[in-house]
């Protein structure tokens, strides 16, 4: 790879949202709800000529309708990204169409059940008590590093049955593949590479040595034709897992915990009142959703009206989604105990997060024993709240102090 | 008016969210792809008329039904 193509390409700033949005821009990045709220009330779809052109549906109907449609949208590509190499690898079932993906998803599935979740729970408690108990003397912390960072990596390395302590391995790798990848290939081909070598040492390890985790649970797979599973398939397999499993959650925990530290209302009736915990939950993951996906037009058609032409990405913004007013009532608010709340978090359709319930076990059990250790927390004035960029958002860096405010 | 709802879970709109079961694990099971259908033959005991429209409510895919009979 020259270093050209390793560049990472300065985008200008966007001044016309309607006509030139950018997904990566620092605005969307730090506050991107006023964006999406311009863009529903301008267009249910609208356009930008970055990325070599990409749509994006603004309401809920039309990231609905895009989901469902799988034969004018592939998942090919599934990050909308400056370049558009030539597809090398792939990470069934997620960047699988019909009929391809079906037998690809159900594989995937049975380990990821919630009865398979209450399994992982006690294990996911005890690393999130090891983890406050690092920081909790501090009296503050930053908790996107030092506590919700962790959580993911840890109990998907658990399910795995590869090293917790790889996870900073991991979160390279993600970083490289979510976030810098989108404007540097070099760097995103690199990542996959590393990634592949990794897991393919985890692979060769278990054909001597097999052993009760993930890995040898996919190895032992078969296909629809009752045939084992190629190294290629159970590679990409894990590495979807790895990508796709990690700062996704990482995000929606941050981002309840910077809800809960800045809206001490909600934190003392959810410490009071801990029935209320799935709603909120539920709640956090509507209006704080961190995934957003990508499709590729592949035939023209019409969506809410507005025509969409093949050589377009799409921009499918399951959290813009989410906050469209028309769906939910005062969708701009925070309402912990929401009783009616269909929201998109995970996508609609077919590609339904395999990691689901993965990730609201993960969420319930990370925000309960925060609370229990913890109850009163608040932003600290002396730092920055950072946010990701591009696919997934949540906090980076999350200070936070312990206590009542004195 | 109890005892007389009847849910149904459509299986080709179901994607395996699992809400109805995690809202009302009484009247929705799931299958070992985490695939949710209507426990028993889909009738609501008295009590749970809520539960039924809770998690109708809550479906992403829209495919829950709730029949009053």
């Amino acid at each position: 790879m020259s270093d050209s193509v390793s560049m990472m390409p300065e985008h200008p700033p966007v001044t016309d949202w309607i006509r030139d949005f950018d997904h990566t821009d620092p605005t969307w990045t730090e506050n991107p709800f006023p964006i999406w709220e311009q863009l529903r009330a301008a267009s249910p779809v609208v356009h930008t000529e970055r990325f070599l052109g990409c749509y994006m549906p603004t309401t809920y109907e039309a990231v609905k309708q895009i989901a469902y449609d799988t034969e004018h949208f592939s998942s090919r590509r599934i990050i909308v990204r400056d370049v558009r190499p030539e597809i090398t690898a792939t990470s069934p079932p997620i960047t699988s169409d019909p009929p391809e993906h079906k037998p690809a998803k159900q594989l995937l599935l049975p380990p990821f059940t919630p009865d398979a979740m209450k399994k992982l729970e006690p294990r996911v408690r005890a690393i999130c008590n090891e983890l406050i108990d690092e920081f909790i003397a501090d009296g503050k912390c930053d908790a996107a590093a030092r506590y919700t960072k962790h959580i993911p990596v840890r109990a998907i390395a658990h399910m795995l049955g590869i090293p917790e302590q790889d996870g900073d391995l991991f979160i390279k790798w993600i970083h490289e593949v979510l976030e810098l990848g989108i404007k540097d290939h070099g760097t995103l081909m690199r990542a996959i590479e590393d990634m592949s070598a990794y897991f393919a040492g985890h692979i060769n390890e278990r054909k001597d040595k097999p052993s009760d985790d993930l890995i040898t649970t996919l190895m032992n797979a078969k296909d629809k034709d009752g045939k084992p599973l190629s190294d290629a398939h159970v590679l990409g397999a894990l590495r979807l897992l790895l990508i796709a499993g990690i700062d996704t959650t990482w995000s929606a925990i941050g981002s309840s915990l910077w809800h809960l530290a800045k809206t001490p209302a909600d934190r003392e009736r959810l410490v009071a009142e801990p029935e209320l915990m799935p709603s909120a939950i539920e709640e956090f993951l509507r209006a704080y959703s961190p995934v957003t996906m990508a499709r590729e037009v592949v035939k023209e058609t019409t969506i809410s009206g507005c025509p969409v032409r093949p050589g377009n990405m799409v921009l499918l913004s399951f959290p813009a989604a989410n906050r469209d007013p028309t769906v939910f009532p005062d969708a701009d608010k925070v309402v912990i105990d929401r009783k009616e709340n269909r929201h998109a978090a995970f996508g609609l359709g077919i590609h339904r997060c395999v990691g689901s319930n993965l990730a609201r076990m993960e969420m319930t059990v990370a925000i309960e024993e925060w609370l229990k250790r913890i109850p009163d927390f608040r932003l600290d004035p002396a730092g920055k709240v950072t946010w990701s960029e591009g696919t997934v958002r949540g906090p980076r860096a999350l200070p936070l102090l312990f206590g009542a405010a004195g | 008016m109890s005892g007389k709802l009847k849910i149904h879970v459509d299986q080709d709109k179901c994607q395996g969210h699992a809400r109805c079961n995690a809202l009302a694990p009484e009247l929705f099971d799931l299958d070992e792809y985490g695939n949710a259908h209507e426990h028993g033959d889909g009738h609501v005991p008295e009590g749970l008329e809520d539960k039924a429209y809770l998690a109708q409510t809550n479906c992403p895919e829209f495919a829950i039904e709730v029949i009053e009979e």
